[in-house]
């Protein structure tokens, strides 16, 4: 959002909290579910290919997966879903699924064996973004007809390239990704080899409670039962997702029962919530992390020390307590809260004669000039002129370089910033997404072009870390696998360059007669079939 | 008939007939004028330091997905040729996908356009039908109360951030008073009731004979409608004192006094005679600026127009979608003028 629409955000928050809004007229009806959120970053259903975040709430309640979360108890992991039950070979390399009987397409076929191989396998010879979640495990376009196979409409044989944990796997079959597609009706509307990419980007045939009836881009998304799911109906039959860029006018909507959540509201307008009759907030730890990460190209920024420095000389509290209040919490490991192997260990906290102390051991006493390259999101731009003011009280010289997201993407994938400000979410629900990049660097080469590792675009050479990376996620024994993460992560926190500072809390505005409203937690997408009135 | 016209040699040769003179040139105009556009946009797009390429396969793609699609967005080809592909397409109606809602632009436009045409349109109706008549009146009535609540109206008018009074309208008509609906063009009840015909849901809804969706869309357009009105009402009105009081003012309304015309005579059917063509042209642009896309209005209103549109776009740089935008708001900007010249021809004979 920018600084114009931040102000009239807050020019509104302001009138509102004055003003008593005493006309409550309208309701949604019981068995209707009407959220405003922002929504313009869909760019498609296709499961193959969505990796925004209002495509995986929608995509989540559309498609069922070999393995899915319970939303009313993420904390239990994946559970049976598509696939009834799982076997694992002797040699850990080939995965064997018993599919369940009972579920149907919202076409009307049944949901086959033959439906999950040619989902996946489309995913990988697609070769979408989100497809190496998929093909991290051996899978690619030329081997998929060996390597996922159904040899039968009861069975599915996955076959990985090497022995991986179990966990890791079936973690990943519960991204949007491993969303099961009806085979007839994709290959029904393939255009030049498709396999209905095309037709899939608007169109959805899924086995989830819900099917998208309608979708106005920036505008809403419509959904109605599937009248062929077969878990228990829900009590909700429609759900409406309206596309409110505002805070304000959301606050307004909820204030008179014309939407039942709100999901973009600003610090100040939950507040100003806080004392509405019949209005709730509800808060739920999310999975994004706020992080800065320095270059190690630059020499000083390589100083061990002068790291160290500038993680002590960060005002977690202050942060978290003013301007993040009730939106971000401080947390400083790279697995958010309530992942396998998530510690909340928080070694550093604001001490400037201490930092000042680890900077003077440093080859660099005075410090020096530093670049904080930093998008124009009002959020970032608050945290960087924190760390400007505080690491400025070191003696450094603090720059901050503001631009698009894109500007300071670019910047960052071509390793030419000196300070990193940025947020970091999970891809899929496994330990192994935050480490594999935060703690992973095979190759730190320029040539290498791993732009996809962050420790790669800060150019930091991890060898040893990067070894027990790769060895937690062969580790089949959770509670080892758990104790590997445990013992990176308090490594990673200190010798990184990297200061991870919070972790998102999503502050959600609701009807007090809303029930069961999940918003996925750290680990997945929102479930409506679960909610009441 | 086929005239002639004789040239200096002596020889006779078919003369062009001046309307098709006239017509080639601004036919010409126009697409030079387009084009011209098309090119300056292209040209910033790609030089703009964001990456398109990011835009598409987002953050998390490997360098292979980079590459590829680097190639298939063309990018690897010099910029004049990218453009001439693109013209290219264009000219055969295709103005590419959108890499923000994965569909055809053109597709987009139709959805888009329609509501910021109905929206724009009722606010220019309201700003002209209270404007013009609030302008004469305060250049008769010079200097009186009439005057000065024309003349705060058009400061405030002026000075006043449309997003501040935006909020300010929702707050108060929607929110205290529930007078009017809240954002989006329709209740959440009579979405998808009307099938489209011509994009506009209120004329879509009484040409399907649907009176609840037209309450219902009324209800939803009727404030940012009169949120713009009074913008064009403030222009409009200025404009219009300021024309009337240079009319009151000449000789020739004295002379019409003088003869013992009444008042009304003298004032509509004389002086704002005068200053049709010139209010023809005021009225014109301020129509084209509110079709241009009320941006902050529409986002404020959850109101899916051109303007929301282009502006989202751009920031994700989305630049099928700017293009094709840039192309609606160019050639609607072309058709505005050509419209009131010719209504300038009409209305004044010596331009006949």
């Amino acid at each position: 959002m920018t600084k114009k629409y931040t102000f009239v955000a807050l020019a509104l928050s302001a009138l509102i909290s004055g003003a008593a809004i005493t006309t409550a007229s309208a309701e949604t009806p019981p068995n209707m579910l009407v959220i405003a959120n922002r929504i313009d970053d869909i760019k498609t259903f296709d499961p193959a290919e969505s990796f925004e975040f209002a495509g995986a709430d929608v995509s989540r309640n559309v498609y069922e997966k070999l393995v899915n979360f319970d939303p009313l108890d993420l904390d239990a992991g994946y559970q049976p879903q598509l696939a009834e039950s799982w076997e694992i070979s002797e040699d850990g390399k080939t995965i064997t699924f018993t599919m369940a009987e009972g579920h149907v397409f919202s076409t009307g076929n049944p949901v086959t064996a033959k439906d999950a191989e040619f989902s996946l396998r489309r995913a990988v010879m697609l070769n979408k973004t989100p497809s190496f979640i998929l093909t991290q495990f051996g899978f690619t376009p030329e081997n998929v007809a060996e390597t996922i196979v159904a040899p039968d409409d009861n069975t599915l044989v996955l076959t990985l390239d090497k022995p991986y944990a179990l966990s890791f796997v079936l973690n990943c079959l519960t991204a949007t990704i491993g969303g099961i597609v009806d085979m007839t009706a994709a290959m029904e509307n393939e255009v030049d080899g498709d396999m209905g990419n095309a037709w899939l980007r608007t169109n959805t045939v899924g086995s989830g409670p819900y099917k998208v009836v309608d979708w106005k881009p920036n505008e809403s998304v419509l959904m109605d039962l599937n009248p062929n799911y077969g878990g228990d109906t829900p009590a909700m039959e429609r759900v409406i997702v309206q596309h409110i860029q505002e805070s304000a006018t959301q606050r307004l909507q909820l204030e008179r029962g014309d939407i039942d959540v709100a999901r973009n509201l600003s610090p100040e307008d939950v507040a100003g919530l806080a004392d509405v009759d019949g209005v709730k907030i509800v808060d739920e730890l999310r999975g994004r992390l706020m992080y800065w990460s320095a270059n190690q190209k630059n020499d000083m920024l390589s100083d061990p020390n002068v790291i160290a420095a500038l993680k002590l000389a960060a005002d977690y509290e202050g942060m978290s307590g003013s301007f993040l209040k009730g939106q971000y919490t401080v947390h400083q490991a790279f697995l958010p809260k309530t992942f396998l192997g998530a510690i909340d260990d928080k070694p550093f906290s604001f001490d400037i004669e201490a930092a000042k102390a680890t900077l003077a051991q440093s080859a660099y006493p005075d410090c020096g000039p530093i670049k904080i390259s930093v998008r124009d999101a009002q959020e970032r731009i608050d945290i960087a002129q924190s760390l400007q003011n505080t690491w400025g009280q070191l003696g450094c010289d603090i720059e901050l370089i503001v631009g698009t997201g894109a500007q300071t993407l670019d910047r960052y994938r071509a390793r030419e910033h000196d300070i990193y400000l940025g947020a970091w979410g999970p891809d899929y629900p496994d330990p192994n997404t935050n480490a594999g990049t935060f703690a992973f660097n095979p190759d730190n080469s320029d040539e290498a072009g791993a732009t996809g590792l962050l420790a790669w675009r800060n150019a930091w050479d991890l060898p040893k870390l990067s070894e027990k990376t790769l060895a937690a996620v062969v580790e089949n024994d959770t509670d080892a696998r758990r104790a590997m993460y445990k013992d990176i992560q308090t490594e990673f926190q200190n010798s990184a360059p990297f200061g991870i500072m919070f972790q998102q809390i999503e502050q959600n505005g609701m009807r007090s007669n809303v029930e069961n409203f999940v918003a996925g937690g750290a680990t997945t997408a929102v479930s409506y079939w679960v909610i009441t009135k | 008939m086929t005239q002639s016209v004789t040239t200096a040699d002596g020889r006779q040769s078919p003369s062009i007939p001046p309307w098709l003179r006239k017509t080639a040139a601004t036919l010409l105009t126009v697409a030079v004028t387009i084009l011209g556009l098309l090119f300056v946009t292209f040209m910033i797009g790609r030089v703009m330091p964001i990456d398109p390429v990011l835009a598409v396969v987002g953050e998390r793609a490997t360098q292979a997905q980079y590459d590829e699609t680097f190639a298939a967005l063309g990018l690897d080809q010099p910029l004049l040729v990218q453009f001439g592909i693109y013209l290219r397409d264009v000219l055969q109606g295709d103005f590419g996908r959108s890499i923000r809602t994965g569909q055809e632009v053109a597709t987009d436009i139709a959805r888009v356009f329609p509501a910021t045409f109905e929206l724009a349109t009722l606010g220019t109706i309201i700003g002209v039908v209270l404007g013009v008549p609030l302008g004469v009146l305060a250049a008769v009535r010079r200097g009186s109360w009439i005057d000065q609540i024309a003349r705060f109206v058009g400061l405030i008018g002026y000075s006043m951030p449309i997003f501040w009074l935006g909020l300010v309208g929702l707050l108060v008509f929607y929110g205290i008073l529930g007078w009017v609906s809240g954002p989006g063009r329709v209740g959440i009840f009579y979405q998808g009731i009307v099938e489209p015909i011509t994009g506009m849901l209120l004329v879509d809804s009484l040409l399907r004979g649907e009176w609840d969706v037209f309450k219902s869309a009324f209800s939803h357009i009727i404030l940012p409608a009169s949120l713009l009105g009074y913008y064009s009402m403030a222009y409009v009105s200025r404009m219009t004192r300021s024309f009337m009081l240079e009319q009151l003012s000449a000789e020739y309304i004295i002379t019409a006094r003088v003869k013992g015309l009444s008042e009304w005579q003298v004032i509509w059917g004389h002086a704002f005679r005068n200053i049709r063509i010139q209010l023809i042209t005021v009225i014109a642009l301020a129509y084209a600026n509110l079709l241009e896309g009320s941006v902050l209005t529409e986002i404020i209103f959850a109101w899916p127009g051109i303007g929301q549109y282009i502006t989202t776009s751009l920031l994700a740089n989305d630049m099928n979608a700017v293009l094709g935008g840039t192309i609606v708001i160019g050639s609607i900007f072309v058709g505005i003028n050509i419209f009131s010249d010719l209504l300038y021809r009409f209305f004044d004979p010596r331009a006949k």
